[in-house]
């Protein structure tokens, strides 16, 4: 079952997160209704 | 884009991800749009831990098509750290998942590429001009590997 994505506000923690994990970050500029 | 739930799963798999509105964070939309040059929505960037953004995606795209995107970027962050065997095969990827979507012609041009980096077979550019002659023969990317044939 598909999950909701968890979305950060914290650019820079994710960075720090994605070089842990081996992954990218997803940096979605959004003008879409919260 | 995102409410589909093959895109949130994709997404949450294989991404961080950080999400800027325009209205909610006006100030790290700002901040992040300056340092990237990101002046309109929706915008999507694939960057990779040291900051270097890998893919962009600018406006709307159906699922299929974001879909097969993310995959490209991955591919392309694949590439860009010369892992050529792992880029070869996520390029691959995208060309079996996502055949009839955009990213399928410039996908099967990068695997090409990216199995002559990793063998440096000439015949690996030769296979994938030969390649296009069968599909994607109108794309942009079929013009860039007529050179190879």
């Amino acid at each position: 079952m598909a999950q909701d994505i968890q979305w950060s506000r914290d650019f820079e923690a994710a960075l720090g997160s994605a070089k842990e994990k081996g992954k990218l970050v997803l940096l979605d500029f959004s003008a879409a209704p919260m | 884009m995102y409410p589909n739930p093959a895109v949130a799963d994709f997404v949450t798999r294989h991404f961080v991800p950080v999400r800027v509105h325009v209205k909610e964070n006006a100030d790290a939309f700002r901040t992040l749009g300056d340092r990237f040059n990101a002046h309109w929505t929706p915008t999507t960037l694939l960057v990779d831990g040291s900051g270097t953004e890998r893919h962009r995606i600018e406006g709307f795209l159906p699922a299929d098509e974001f879909l097969s995107q993310l995959a490209l970027g991955l591919a392309k962050a694949a590439f860009a750290r010369q892992d050529y065997a792992a880029a070869e095969r996520l390029y691959r990827d995208v060309v079996e998942k996502f055949p009839n979507t955009d990213s399928a012609p410039e996908a099967q041009y990068w695997a090409g590429v990216s199995k002559y980096r990793a063998t440096n077979d000439a015949g690996a550019l030769k296979a994938t001009g030969q390649a296009f002659r069968e599909r994607y023969q109108d794309s942009t990317w079929a013009k860039k590997a007529s050179v190879w044939t």
